[in-house]
């Protein structure tokens, strides 16, 4: 008897068929019981004690809450404009994954979709306005997400080229910023914006908290999308660059035409996968009051009407997650092998 | 005598009138810092938390609870409606900074009462809206009527809170032993009870009545009847604003002295024809007591109106919890709570 190829692995030589065999067993003990839980004895429809009866899921809670955790407390006869958000920077996500779009257009297209995402969240003019205080959810993740990596990357590359510098002050500046970054949890950052940038502001700006956040993340995220990039530029020989000064080309037609192309190409995996770690990280904007995914997930568990239903909560929190991730990490296989091709 | 002097003879009564005018007027009409940047903003920003009865989002997103009514009854205080509020949450560590630095105008979000947080911190409380205190839910089959009678029971405690320190000293006190399990998540207090892996668990009163409701058999359980430590949780505001201080201070005495009267959301509008003249005050039917403190005649009228009276905001948002009412009670039915004469 010939087993397919994936399985033939799995049962070569004695360590993998005990292995193999653990495996199976560990399913055995746990899948049963979870579909149980999640299929077999799940409630689809119904109220709290309609759900507290029953032994499974309580999947109606979902159905009553998905708004909630999605969009938290914006107004729901606007709900198009954060759904709309979501897919806008759903797009944008795809369409900067496509080599083919590297390049000016994308350099547009960014600035363009973030800055209206903003504005359809924030309204103004025919729309009515929404306080930032009532935003959450998804759209917030991303939105965070996306504008902290749209300020994080550009800076990061600077900080990384002044890193290299050869001028001392310059450098020293940019080591010891960088240094002090990733030498400062993220949550200290967080409580930086929240209590003490207020104050540092000059008088009579108020910037509100989620914005105040924003512009915190995106300086600690440049710090470390600046290592990244450091790696990448220390590949490039120092002769390229001397043969493009000896060409006549100066410092940054030199960076922008030979050294970042050949540089970023050998550091994009490490990037997304940076990148994909930014997106779990935004989760801590919760210990500053924003509801994000996670926390809008969670305050959803409170409400007396459906009361502690936390496994559902997380369990649906958690596969956005995942399918975000889960995508950024095909993603960047998919590009790693695309690129050891060319 | 100059003659510059236009007032004649009653010009030294007119000044002294004048002066006693000019050192009341300003504690009456001008509004401290707080006040102020509220009146400009048009929006009171209320700090919660989210506790299951005391403030919690509904399914459509909108804040529902205890303390969220009283937010809308301050917004009915300073602007006439109950909407000029927008709640924000915040997390335990973060919200007395947060007060200090100005991101909140007003914290109702059951924070406790301390002689340090007013001395040493510098804030001040309005009265006590919920009386609170540690207690402990145990299972029913380890046959203890109270917490005293406990002896070599495994407890689960919050890790980090003043809820250790609590049950420590309270079983030197009875000279009893138990065994603490520190326990992270409320979540898996829960787990913890259930699957036995504890005998009781610890937490102020108002945790524990919201995770009765969440265990899949509450008659199990039972509540002990002492209460290990004082929790007054009260509305507090930074310093610096005398007048904020007394309108919440007046918004939850209206809201008690509604209770004593007997006036509710529903019957207010019949308590407008009445004849005693300490509720034609309060519902500002007679607008001398309002006019006196500067507020809306029907402010006292609106808050009921909207909102209701203190046993109706209870009853709305945590009897159907399980609360009882317990010290949460007025004082002429053996409660705590007493509001000083409108007068």
């Amino acid at each position: 008897m010939t087993l397919p190829a994936p399985l033939r692995g799995a049962f070569a030589g004695p360590v993998n068929i005990a292995l193999s065999l653990a495996v199976l067993g560990a399913l055995a003990l746990v899948l049963p019981p979870l579909f149980g839980w999640a299929v077999a004895h799940a409630v689809w429809q119904g109220d709290m004690a309609t759900c507290r009866a029953a032994a499974g899921a309580c999947w109606a809670f979902l159905q009553a809450k998905a708004r909630f955790i999605l969009f938290a407390f914006y107004p729901a006869d606007q709900i198009w404009r954060p759904a709309l958000v979501v897919v806008a920077l759903l797009a944008l996500m795809v369409l900067s994954a496509l080599p083919r779009l590297w390049g000016a257009v994308l350099l547009t297209v960014w600035p363009v979709v973030l800055m209206s995402s903003w504005g359809l969240m924030a309204g103004g003019g025919p729309l009515p306005r929404v306080s930032v205080n009532d935003w959450g959810g998804l759209p917030v993740t991303l939105l965070v997400w996306t504008t902290c990596m749209a300020f994080a990357m550009p800076a990061a590359v600077l900080l990384a080229l002044a890193r290299q510098s050869r001028m001392g002050g310059l450098r020293s500046l940019s080591v010891a910023y960088i240094e002090v970054m990733r030498a400062t949890p993220m949550v200290a950052i967080l409580y930086f914006a929240m209590l003490i940038l207020p104050m540092a502001l000059p008088g009579g700006v108020v910037l509100d908290k989620i914005l105040r956040a924003t512009i915190m993340t995106a300086l600690f995220f440049t710090a470390y999308l600046a290592e990244v990039v450091r790696g990448g530029l220390q590949t490039i020989p120092a002769g390229q660059a001397e043969a493009a000064s000896a060409l006549g080309l100066g410092y940054w037609r030199t960076v922008q035409l030979i050294v970042l192309p050949q540089a970023l190409n050998k550091v994009i995996p490490g990037l997304v996968n940076l990148a994909i770690g930014f997106l779990l990280a935004t989760s801590l904007l919760a210990v500053i009051g924003v509801f994000d995914l996670l926390n809008a997930a969670k305050a959803s568990t409170t409400d007396p009407l459906w009361m502690g239903f936390y496994d559902e909560a997380y369990v649906f929190a958690a596969l956005i997650y995942f399918l975000l991730c889960f995508g950024g990490s095909r993603y960047s296989l998919w590009l790693e092998r695309r690129l050891r091709r060319n | 005598m100059s003659n510059l002097n236009i007032f004649g003879k009653a010009g030294p009564a007119l000044a002294t009138a004048a002066a006693v005018a000019a050192a009341t007027l300003p504690s009456l009409a001008s509004a401290g810092p707080t006040l102020d940047r509220i009146t400009e903003r048009g929006v009171i920003k209320v700090g919660v938390g989210t506790t299951p009865g005391f403030f919690a989002p509904d399914s459509d997103g909108k804040w529902q609870g205890f303390f969220i009514d009283y937010g809308r009854a301050l917004s009915i205080a300073v602007f006439g409606t109950p909407d000029k509020v927008e709640f924000t949450s915040s997390s335990p560590q973060q919200r007395l900074p947060a007060l200090q630095a100005g991101e909140f105008d007003v914290l109702l979000s059951g924070v406790t009462v301390t002689v340090t947080r007013a001395f040493k911190l510098g804030f001040h409380f309005g009265p006590t809206v919920f009386y609170d205190g540690q207690a402990i839910l145990a299972r029913k089959d380890l046959g203890v009527a109270t917490a005293a009678e406990l002896d070599g029971a495994t407890i689960g405690v919050q890790s980090g809170t003043t809820g250790e320190l609590n049950i420590a000293d309270f079983f030197r006190k009875t000279g009893k032993s138990f065994t603490p399990v520190t326990i992270e998540d409320t979540s898996e207090f829960l787990a913890a009870l259930e699957s036995n892996r504890v005998d009781a668990i610890t937490q102020d009163s108002s945790d524990l009545v919201g995770k009765l409701q969440q265990l899949k058999d509450p008659s199990a359980y039972v509540l002990l009847p002492e209460r290990l430590s004082k929790e007054p949780l009260a509305p507090a505001i930074a310093a610096g604003d005398d007048r904020w201080l007394e309108i919440i201070n007046w918004t939850v005495y209206a809201t008690i002295q509604a209770e004593e009267w007997g006036i509710t959301q529903t019957n207010v509008d019949e308590f407008l024809t009445s004849e005693d003249p300490a509720i034609q005050r309060f519902l500002g039917v007679d607008p001398s007591l309002a006019q006196d403190i500067g507020l809306d005649p029907k402010w006292a009228y609106n808050i009921i109106k909207t909102v209701g009276n203190y046993g109706e905001i209870y009853e709305r948002n945590l009897a159907p919890l399980g609360w009882e009412r317990g010290y949460n009670q007025l004082w002429t039915k053996g409660g705590l709570l007493y509001a000083p004469p409108f007068r």
